[in-house]
């Protein structure tokens, strides 16, 4: 995936939350049917779209598989002032995330418009969650590792509201 | 109720993030069931195994490049809140990535193709024995009705608390009845867990 590619020349592309990624964010995956609903078939589970061969995936983190911080799949990573602020300095892949996090944004859709696996998008926000260039908003769970009642109750309201 | 939080300005309130998991067979119709709801086109990111494996890699030696995908969705709730709808990974083999996947999850939608009931069995068992809240769609994606809901529930051997619904993957409206379904039965079951 375009790991090597259009992360200087959109510097305007920040997704807003609630709205459609554009379209240069949105053709990182070229598996994915753009304007149409997808199907399960071209959602095969088992496809592997040989990203793994075109670059070893842990490359852009010299190696490192463990992020410097936990990173539910959920986890919603924002930009912070000091991010905005060192916005130009940073390396491609960096500087993408910055670009992509101007509004909250989950580490899944990190991963998938960055065109990186997970782990790798976990260890590149992790340093940048250390380095405070980005905040990160975990999931807020009560005993048991559920949402409390008063969270659910939010969720219902908001989907019925829908 | 939350409607006061919502009136606040978005920066004073940290964002908060909430997951459901879809699940099911393979070809069931759980991207299709994303894609009916969710506010984006639905994402795939993938998962190289060993990230994510907890005791599999004794059993799979040599698959720590394999990766798999997850297809995944998000509707906004509000200012505040936003919830990601994630597909199991379809085949059973990727069963070890559920344990990431329904961490701190409100629960499951395991959906069910009726021609295929056993194809669930899997995620059946698993939501049980994790203690995930979940629910049981009976998917009308061909537009047929194979079976009653009745006898459905007697194949899976689930029991009369897990809601059993039909629901059409295609539908926003039928898609949205099921998620409702779901943080409905949740809230019944954390009600129960806190008295």
């Amino acid at each position: 995936m375009t790991v090597e590619g259009n992360g200087a020349a959109n510097g305007a592309a920040t997704p807003v939350p609630g709205a459609a990624p554009p379209p240069d964010l949105a053709r990182v995956d070229p598996g994915r049917p753009q304007g149409s609903r997808p199907s399960e078939e071209r959602y095969d589970d088992t496809v592997d779209d040989g990203l793994g061969d075109r670059i070893r995936p842990y490359a852009l983190t010299g190696g490192r598989t463990r992020s410097a911080v936990d990173l539910p799949l959920e986890s919603l990573v924002e930009r912070t002032p000091a991010g905005t602020a060192a916005l130009e300095a940073q390396t491609l892949e960096r500087r993408r995330i910055l670009e992509l996090c101007r509004g909250p944004l989950s580490i899944a859709e990190v991963s998938a418009h960055l065109g990186v696996h997970l782990g790798v998008a976990r260890v590149l926000v992790g340093d940048m969650k250390v380095e405070g260039l980005l905040e990160v908003h975990r999931p807020r769970q009560s005993t048991g590792d559920r949402p409390d009642i008063k969270l659910l109750e939010r969720v219902l309201d908001g989907l019925q509201a829908l | 109720m939350p409607t006061a939080t919502r009136s606040e300005p978005a920066a004073t309130a940290a964002p908060v993030p909430v997951k459901i998991v879809i699940a099911g067979g393979f070809g069931v119709g759980k991207t299709t069931f994303v894609g009916s709801i969710s506010e984006i086109t639905p994402l795939t990111t993938e998962a190289p195994m060993t990230s994510v494996s907890r005791d599999i890699d004794a059993h799979l030696p040599g698959k720590t490049t394999t990766t798999v995908a997850m297809d995944f969705g998000r509707i906004t709730l509000g200012d505040d809140l936003i919830l990601y709808l994630f597909g199991t990974p379809g085949q059973d083999r990727f069963r070890f990535m559920w344990d990431e996947l329904v961490r701190g999850a409100i629960g499951a939608v395991v959906l069910v193709d009726t021609t295929r009931l056993a194809d669930c069995f899997p995620a059946v068992d698993y939501f049980e024995q994790s203690a995930v809240p979940f629910i049981v769609a009976v998917n009308t994606f061909h537009g047929r009705i194979h079976h009653h809901l009745r006898d459905v529930r007697e194949a899976l051997a689930v029991p009369d608390e897990v809601p059993l619904i039909h629901c059409d993957a295609r539908e926003r409206p039928s898609t949205k009845n099921a998620l409702l379904e779901l943080v409905q039965h949740a809230l019944v079951r954390a009600g129960a867990a806190t008295g």
